[in-house]
């Protein structure tokens, strides 16, 4: 009857988007008068899962099994199916990120649930079933109706707060029911970078636009990232011309991220760039051209040169961190 | 190999969005539909594998009523070799996924774009996996065929994989996997003209979802300006009203 909720983990540890989820679904299951169940999938300690307990999970389904450590859809689709259909769990929850999009589709073929991917709120009503999710790129959104019995979601990332309980959650091995012939996915090789605040978990960004005129003139934007422990992005443009590597590209063909604030130094706010940033809750614009559309989505605008204005905002910032 | 790319029909990214009929449905007049930017990367990606050898056809396919022929005729113009259209409403992922696996099941690899640029909702590629029981492998930025063994580079926290998989195999594919999309060139148009686009009915499936209405964002305050030479202000106001450190 519970609720289940599937999170990842990153080298045996849960990120604030895992608790997030884990606080939506406990909020959920208040609604729906049951109990959240977390299912962790991989090496992860004890006192780790126990973390889980303190957003509202009671119980922890813990499958320490490496194997699925290559990330295989269809193993990993398999294993929260059956833990679903053994908690009789009405409703399973993802995070809407790259391994959320990958599994919840085929679980809830599994399940023959209903899914609504993104979501960005608790459901308004849950008889009938209907939840709010961003359409077209955020400049919409759209309720939806689930008719089927069972409910898939996926949380879109910085939508729901966190919510701190006395709550203690027990943790139970469980053995996920999935066959050495399902695995089909060998991974050859990995590369990380490390030392770098990750975009998507980033709650500060600083991103750069054309503005900046070449690849030579990002130390600035890089010592005000370092000042504010901020993630780096940057538009399209600026990516495609390799002047940032394109995993710092954000907007509609990007990353969609949803930081509290946003700097955007020299983009003009094009409606594709903006696709992928206005769910940041502040924005912060810079933009020598006081026509530029970006401080029409920005809260906070000054219209002037981007090197002049970023070292005196890093000294700044500087003065207050110390 | 043979590659299936599904193409969805969707408003040009520069449509402003308005909603008719009490804000029930999306207002599609004077729309300009295009492909999706991210099935037309994946086909851009289809028509170099191709080039290079090692693929044998290459079909799209899609879900709609007869409106999206353009959008499909304009796959064949950039290098598909046939197209299928199921001629029906797509009401939801679930409904569709369940449309394209009556032909998805013939094909090696099948690409799909992360998710449609209007309903945004990265479900149909996962769905039809595993309604046709295959692998999947999502957030695909890079796809080459060796020796007929597909490998592929995965985008995850942080870093990249390289990973193989068997076929057959359901790529969802995103931004890399082709670094501009293709245009067609005039003798590809003209080309198009001639090959097959193809009709099917569609086929009883259940929709599990559906629309209640629509919203627009509420209007957002207007922009606190700050003088350029003020940027201790600008600070201030993030930190005292904005909170935001
Ligand atoms: C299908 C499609 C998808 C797209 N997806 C994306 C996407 O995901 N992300 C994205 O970003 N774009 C995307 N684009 C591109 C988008 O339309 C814009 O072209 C792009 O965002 C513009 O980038 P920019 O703001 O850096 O450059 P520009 O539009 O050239 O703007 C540069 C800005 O810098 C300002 N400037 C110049 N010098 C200075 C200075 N010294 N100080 C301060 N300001 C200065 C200028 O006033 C100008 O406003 C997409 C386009 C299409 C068609």
């Amino acid at each position: 009857m519970s609720i289940l909720v599937y999170t990842e983990n990153w080298d045996g540890k849960f990120k604030k988007l895992s608790f997030e989820l884990v606080s939506y679904a406990k909020a959920l299951a208040n609604e729906l008068s049951t109990t959240v169940t977390v299912l962790s999938i991989g090496k992860v300690a004890d006192e780790e899962l126990k973390k889980l307990g303190n957003y509202g999970a009671s119980k922890i389904l813990n499958v320490a099994d490496a194997r699925f450590d290559s990330l295989d859809n269809k193993a990993l689709a398999l294993a929260v199916a059956n833990a679903a259909k053994s908690e009789g769990s009405k409703a399973v929850v993802f995070a809407h990120n790259n391994l959320g999009k990958a599994i919840a589709p085929r679980v809830s073929v599994k399940l023959k649930g209903g899914m609504v991917t993104g979501v960005t709120a608790l459901p308004e009503n849950v008889d009938p079933f209907v939840v709010k999710k961003k359409v077209f790129t955020g400049k919409a959104f759209a309720n939806i109706q689930i008719h089927a019995d069972i409910k898939i979601l996926t949380l879109a990332q910085n939508s729901f707060e966190l919510i701190e309980t006395d709550n203690k959650a027990v943790i139970e091995s469980f053995d996920a029911g999935v066959s050495d012939d399902v695995f089909s996915t060998t991974v050859n090789e990995t590369n990380k970078v490390t030392g770098k605040v990750l975009l998507t978990d980033a709650e500060i960004v600083v991103s750069g636009g054309r503005g900046f005129k070449g690849p030579e003139n990002w130390g600035i934007l890089e010592e005000l990232a370092d000042v504010l422990g901020a993630g780096m992005a940057c538009s399209r443009p600026v990516s495609d011309e390799g002047w940032r590597g394109h995993e710092e590209h954000v907007g509609q063909t990007g990353k969609i991220i949803a930081p509290n604030l946003y700097f955007a130094f020299g983009i003009s706010g094009a409606i594709q760039h903006l696709g992928g940033v206005n769910s940041s809750k502040i924005i912060v614009a810079v933009n020598k051209d006081a026509e530029a559309p970006i401080f029409e989505a920005a809260d906070y605008g000054i219209v002037g040169d981007l090197f002049k204005v970023i070292p005196q905002l890093t000294e700044e910032i500087k003065t207050i961190k110390s | 190999m043979k590659i299936l790319v599904l193409i969805s029909n969707v408003p040009d990214t520069t449509t402003k969005i308005r909603f008719v009929d009490n804000n029930k449905a999306f207002d599609t007049s004077g729309v300009q539909w295009i492909i999706n930017p991210w099935d037309e990367l994946a086909l851009t990606r289809a028509v170099e594998l191709k080039e290079a050898g090692g693929v044998e056809t290459i079909t799209v396919a899609n879900v709609g009523e007869s409106i999206t022929e353009p959008t499909l005729r304009k796959a064949l113009a950039v290098g598909a070799d046939d197209a299928i259209r199921i001629d029906t409403t797509p009401k939801d992922a679930f409904y569709v996924a369940s449309q394209l696996a009556q032909i998805a099941k013939d094909f090696d690899v099948i690409m799909v774009g992360i998710e449609a640029s209007d309903y945004n909702g990265s479900a149909v590629g996962g769905m039809l996996a595993e309604l046709l029981n295959f692998n999947s492998v999502s957030a695909v930025s890079g796809m080459n065929i060796e020796n007929g063994q597909l490998s592929l580079t995965r985008e995850i926290d942080g870093g990249q994989q390289k990973i193989s998989v068997k076929t057959p195999v359901v790529t969802i594919v995103q931004k890399g996997i082709a670094i501009d999309p293709r245009i067609p060139a005039m003798r590809g148009i003209m080309m198009a003209r001639k090959k097959p686009l193809t009709v099917l009915p569609a086929v009883e499936a259940g929709e599990k979802t559906s629309y209640v209405n629509f919203e627009l964002p509420p209007p957002k305050a207007a922009c606190k300006m700050v003088d350029e030479d003020n940027v201790k202000e600008l600070v201030r106001l993030l930190q005292e009203e904005a909170k935001a450190f």
